[in-house]
């Protein structure tokens, strides 16, 4: 592919300097970045999944020196996330054969970045009124308060994460993450961490360790899926985003240090509607080309 | 089919009392590719030879040379507009189109020989493309992808048509260059030179090169093909050995 080693390079210090500074992978900015650079979807979200696996590997490390996983939790959403993962891999596949793939990438980014940046945004914009109104933000947790899916049987406990729950929803989370996760290159911390800080309500000081360590898990097994089944890893292409993307998260976390909390949900709500737009219109304008060329196979 | 074919035209350059011969020759028969490199060259040397009975020709010698390159089973798509958005819907296959097309003639293909003889030998970039057995169903909705493979191809610089490639040094030696750039797929490669005379065919050969590609990046190409497995593993592994690393240089800690 005739793409800029330094244009990639760039590319990835500039995700990375905002996945720093959002504390987030940034593999949701980096694959629609990549496909709308003209590289193939399939090769952007297989080798995506490698620059995951880095980034969340630092973040992972990270967190186990500060003791703030819990092992537990991590356990069952890796279980739920493998499924998920293979899942995902087998429809990607499936969906490349029968030509749709591209469309199914992009129907996929324009929902989920709608629905989730829409849902940031009110939450971020609802936040800011009260704090300006002077009225107390949401207390944390309320004795008794629950919702009932929590309660389905199965019940687990995790001392880590102060919760007494049925593993029935952790799993279908998990499932659910790991699946798109495989098919859109993206590790899925944006959507696992407020689920479960606001869902499962797991203690803040774990919740980013234990879902970076379930990132990492589930996107290692589909790197590997992705490389075997659809041979769209490509691993130059992977160094590069790796190192841009390393070095550029370090700026981006010592610059997010100074940033407010929901001015940050706030910039990463446009964000994502951002990216989901711009899908959104690649879907409904004219191409300029309606043709395309896929080689099924090659004789020799 | 081809061999018969094959046969066929030896056959009738044998009965033929007028008998040219055609000898070729490549300036090599192994082509080494750089994937970094813009592409190579390959030429074609060729001498039409007379005996005591071959007639005079009142019009000149033309040759059409016809490079194909390893076949490909290609899916054209077309994208169709379906309520607001643009989705692939029809498509059509093309079972072994080469995937590197090349025709290069003396002067331009269409004042060399008859319509007819083009389409039934398929002489020239526009008769092989539209030739019936190329795609898989004949419907006559397939001429659109037929030509949007010939666009899309030409557009990467694979499938190419020169009227003055062939250069006659003297009337009866000729040369021909074979541009090959740096996409050209790995694999083997037909030359096909046809010797025209006043609208008929008077003599083929056929050679072959072998195209190879070097370079790292496309010896990663192999692996990840042909070690899927462990070429994953290996991806994998580099990804956590920097993020490993990236933890040990920046730990805040």
């Amino acid at each position: 592919m005739p793409v800029s080693v330094l244009l990639i390079l760039g590319m990835g210090a500039a995700v990375g300097f905002i996945s720093g500074l959002f504390g987030i992978g940034g593999g949701f900015l980096m694959t629609p970045l990549l496909i709308f650079l003209g590289i193939p979807p399939a090769v952007a979200v297989a080798t995506q999944s490698a620059q995951i696996v880095a980034s969340s590997t630092t973040s992972v490390l990270g967190a186990l020196r500060r003791n703030a996983l819990d092992h537990k939790l991590g356990a069952i959403l890796v279980a739920g996330g493998f499924v998920g993962s293979a899942l995902g891999v087998w429809f990607f596949a499936a969906a490349r054969r029968a030509g749709q793939l591209d469309l199914v990438i992009v129907v996929s980014y324009v929902t989920l970045f709608t629905i989730v940046g829409s849902l940031m945004l009110k939450e971020s914009i609802r936040e800011f009124w009260s704090r300006r109104k002077g009225a107390a933000v949401r207390p944390r947790r309320r004795a008794g308060e629950h919702a009932p899916y929590l309660g389905w049987p199965l019940r687990m406990r995790f001392y880590r994460s102060k919760l007494y729950v049925s593993v029935i929803p952790i799993l279908g989370l998990s499932l659910f993450i790991g699946f798109a996760g495989a098919l859109l290159g993206i590790g899925g911390g944006f959507i696992v961490v407020p689920a479960l800080l606001y869902i499962f309500r797991v203690p803040t000081n774990v919740v980013v360790g234990t879902s970076q360590f379930q990132i990492v898990c589930t996107t290692l097994v589909a790197l590997i899926l992705h490389a075997v089944t659809n041979q769209a890893v490509d691993m130059v292409l992977a160094i590069l985003l790796i190192v841009g993307g390393v070095f550029g998260a370090q700026f981006g976390a010592r610059m997010g240090r100074h940033l407010r909390a929901e001015l940050f949900r706030f910039l990463l709500a446009i964000l994502l509607l951002a990216v989901g737009l711009r899908f959104g219109l690649e879907l409904v304008m004219e191409p300029k080309e309606p043709f395309s060329i896929t080689v099924q196979e090659v004789r020799t | 089919m081809r061999l018969a074919g094959a046969l066929l035209i030896l056959l009738g350059t044998m009965v033929c009392a007028h008998a040219e011969t055609l000898i070729t020759s490549l300036s090599n028969h192994r082509v080494l590719i750089n994937s970094n490199y813009t592409g190579t060259q390959i030429a074609v040397f060729g001498a039409i030879e007379r005996d005591a009975q071959t007639i005079a020709r009142a019009t000149g010698y033309d040759i059409v040379v016809t490079v194909r390159g390893p076949r490909q089973f290609l899916t054209v798509r077309e994208k169709e507009r379906l309520g607001p958005v643009w989705i692939n819907q029809d498509q059509q296959k093309f079972p072994t189109a080469p995937s590197y097309l090349n025709v290069l003639s003396s002067q331009p293909i269409a004042e060399i020989t008859s319509d007819q003889l083009r389409q039934r030998q398929k002489v020239g970039l526009s008769a092989i493309i539209n030739a019936g057995d190329f795609t898989l169903v004949r419907d006559g909705a397939d001429q659109p992808f037929r030509d949007a493979l010939y666009r899309l191809k030409a557009e990467e610089g694979l499938y190419l048509e020169d009227g003055r490639g062939v250069t006659f040094l003297t009337p009866e030696i000729f040369r021909a260059a074979i541009a090959l750039p740096a996409t050209a797929p790995p694999g083997n490669y037909d030359v096909d030179v046809t010797l025209f005379a006043d609208t008929v065919i008077l003599a083929r050969t056929q050679t072959h090169f072998e195209l190879v590609k070097t370079g790292f990046e496309e010896q990663v190409g192999v692996i990840a093909r042909d070690w899927s497995l462990a070429y994953g593993l290996a991806t994998a592994a580099l990804a956590i050995f920097f993020g490993w690393l990236a933890s040990t240089i920046f730990r805040r800690d």
